[in-house]
């Protein structure tokens, strides 16, 4: 058998593979707080609760109402959306302009405040959430066992990445956003409602996070406290892509998924670290992160 | 002279015992602070459910002893010695708390043991696992009630080589307690004549286990031991299913898990695992009759911690009134010198190092056929002698054994 340092090439394959995947999965957490920072200068460190409430949603539902998987990954994201909207609109719409720090806290404060509330009410055990039926087993791909969920996961993070960095970069619609957040007096002389742009934005990057909490719901523990550690990975994630940037969030999510999966083959003990030294690195080098503009 | 000091110190040992005896409770209270996790990784196996197991036994007893009142508080030890240690200075020093219970992290429970110590309070520990606690941990201030590392890995870990689990490879959560049941399962694997062929150590804690599921079933071993706990641990038995470990042939078996993990992961994902208890609520009528009061309170079945708080504090209350006293050491003998007979063991009694030792139980996780409700999820497969289930006092560390 061929080995690389000491590791048969047939186990490398996988953990790269299971590197990509859950590389997919950071970089469709990570592209809502590039959305948000990057169009309304907010940091938003409630983007795990967000995450958390959508799979907590998605379980919830489940269980009051019977609704599927599928209908789930609509659903569930709308709702957790339309939260983010009332929280901007009563929240932090009253700090805009201010300094960075304060939506860091208004948010932080936020998460704990949901984070309480719900540990008081499901415990921190996890919820169950069964897999959808046409997800069960996998593939034998020779160096691994691939799970059809898994597979399912890579694909649609990366098309739900691709077409917002479209969207955004691409379109009529991401110019006004871009530059409704550029100057918003301007754009609303053209007759253009900021403020409502800001708050749909606000809710389009929380509905990233919650899509990402679905297809979390049925690999992981659906706890209250799951986005808290999940979090600040994610914020490495954007801040060595380079805070803001949509397609550095996307890359950096995907190559982080796998430097880590790579950690954790040769030195596991190291894997949950590798990223913030990745950061420490990067910002040494490129104070803006690797896909940041020139301040 | 030898004649004269030894009747000396008779007369003032006995002296002494009668002084013990005739002391009373003092401020005519008997506080109890409750100590554990309220919000984090630890809440739902003993948090505010152990509260109420706690409060239950209070009332239970009748909310008095010898005519004192018996008083409850508590806090969140938010798994920090620190928070706890000042926690816990504050109750003895100024609140006069006589008895600390509850307690799960480890680290809390060394830490507390300490203060108690100092204080000459008493504490009983009953959600931590690291026998260390009683072994070079040990204080005259302290008893481990429920279980600790030892059987888990004596338990589980001989069950499984003896059904044929030969070759073994340990997902290990990289701190102090998972490397604790790491070596405890390496000793018995080894002494039953099996062989740990691979070991990865992952952070603590680690949401995604794909990677090293992975590495375990590249190693090829017969069964895959996690020495983990709480979120680890079902996140990595979600994976395992979900990567069809069990399907290629491996077995999983879990060290510790509490009866809310396995409610949490469901018997679809966690049937077939065996695991090691001390107590397990669907046992006989009188686990059941107090388990049925306990889901009446709470909303759920209680774990083996509820219901070993539960019975440490009855028991604790009946010795004080026994010895006429709160003092800890006289109460602590008290309790050593009464075996323990209720819902929660038979027979069991406290050694020297603290150690409450009691059967312990191999049971396994039933299938979805066979799990008539959401919480009837073990069928118990043997009972673990007293005598057998614990680190021998002949191995102990501890500096009370043999003094």
């Amino acid at each position: 058998m061929t080995m690389i340092f000491g590791v048969p090439l047939a186990v490398l394959s996988g953990q790269l593979l299971i590197g990509v995947i859950n590389g997919a999965f950071y970089a469709l957490l990570s592209l809502g707080l590039a959305v948000i920072f990057g169009l309304l200068k907010i940091i938003n460190f409630a983007h795990g609760a967000m995450y958390m409430l959508g799979a907590l949603v998605t379980v919830v539902l489940f269980d009051l109402m019977g609704v599927n998987y599928w209908v789930a990954l609509f659903v569930a994201p709308l709702l957790v959306g339309a939260f983010g909207i009332l929280i901007e609109y009563f929240l932090l719409r009253r700090i805009a302009g201010q300094d960075h720090i304060y939506s860091l806290l208004l948010t932080f404060g936020v998460a704990l405040i949901i984070q309480g509330v719900l540990t008081n009410i499901y415990g921190v055990s996890g919820l169950r959430y069964s897999m959808p039926d046409l997800f069960k087993g996998g593939i034998n791909l020779g160096f691994m066992f691939l799970p059809y969920y898994r597979a399912w996961v890579i694909v649609v993070a990366l098309l739900v990445c691709f077409g917002t960095w479209f969207v955004i970069e691409k379109t009529k619609l991401g110019a006004y956003l871009r530059a409704g957040t550029e100057d918003s007096q301007l754009m609303q002389g053209f007759g253009i409602n900021v403020p409502l742009l800001v708050s749909l934005t606000y809710g389009f990057g929380v509905m990233l996070a919650a899509f990402a909490g679905v297809l979390a719901a049925p690999i992981y523990s659906v706890t209250p406290v799951m986005g808290s550690n999940t979090l600040i990975v994610v914020f490495a994630v954007v801040v060595i892509g380079g805070m803001g940037s949509i397609g550095g969030a996307i890359i950096t999510g995907i190559l982080m998924g796998v430097i880590e999966g790579l950690t954790k083959t040769f030195y596991p003990p190291a894997s949950s670290a590798v990223i913030f030294l990745v950061m420490v690195v990067v910002l040494m080098f490129r104070p803006n992160g690797l896909f940041g503009k020139e301040a | 002279m030898t004649m004269m000091k030894k009747l000396l110190a008779s007369a003032v040992a006995s002296a002494l015992m009668v002084g013990g005896a005739q002391a009373e409770i003092s401020n005519k209270t008997v506080k109890i602070g409750y100590l554990a996790d309220m919000s984090g990784t630890y809440r739902d196996l003993a948090g505010p459910n152990g509260l109420k197991a706690l409060e239950m036994a209070v009332k239970d007893y009748g909310g008095t002893v010898n005519g004192s009142k018996i008083e409850v508080v508590s806090a969140d030890d938010r798994n920090s010695p620190d928070t706890s240690s000042s926690t816990v200075r504050r109750w003895v020093e100024n609140e006069d708390v006589d008895m600390v219970a509850g307690m799960v992290a480890s680290s809390v429970s060394i830490a507390v043991s300490k203060i108690l110590e100092e204080n000459d309070r008493l504490g009983i520990i009953s959600g931590s696992a690291a026998s260390s606690i009683t072994n070079e941990h040990c204080t005259p201030n302290h008893i481990h009630y429920v279980y600790d590392t030892y059987p888990l890995a004596n338990g589980t870990a001989s069950a499984v080589v003896k059904e044929g689990g030969k070759t073994w490879y340990m997902l290990t959560a990289d701190y102090a307690f998972g490397h604790s049941l790491e070596s405890d399962v390496r000793q018995v694997v080894e002494a039953n004549g099996g062989e740990v062929i691979g070991a990865v150590r992952h952070p603590f804690p680690t949401q995604d286990f794909s990677s090293f599921i992975l590495q375990a079933q590249a190693s090829g071993a017969d069964v895959v031991g996690l020495a983990n706990a709480g979120a680890d641990t079902t996140n990595a038995i979600t994976t395992a299913s979900e990567f069809g470990l069990t399907q290629s042939g491996q077995t999983l078996a879990a060290l510790l898990l509490f009866l809310t993990d396995v409610h949490a992961l469901g018997a679809e994902t966690a049937q077939g695992i065996q695991l090691t208890t001390g107590w397990y609520w669907d046992m006989n009528d009188e686990t059941r009759e107090w388990s049925d009061r306990f889901m009446e309170e709470t909303g759920v079945r209680p774990t083996m911690v509820h219901a070993g708080i539960y019975s440490s504090a009855l028991h604790y209350l009946n010795s004080v009134a026994a010895a006429g006293s709160d003092d800890a050491q006289t109460v602590r003998k008290q309790m050593m010198d009464t075996p323990i007979n209720d819902m929660f063991a038979k027979n069991g009694t406290i050694r020297v190092d603290g150690r409450m030792v009691h059967d312990m139980y191999l049971a396994e996780v039933k299938t979805p056929a066979e799990s008539k409700s959401d919480w009837d999820l073990y069928k118990i497969l043997r009972t673990i002698p007293a005598d057998e289930a614990y680190r021998p006092l002949s191995e102990s560390k501890c500096k009370l054994v043999n003094m």
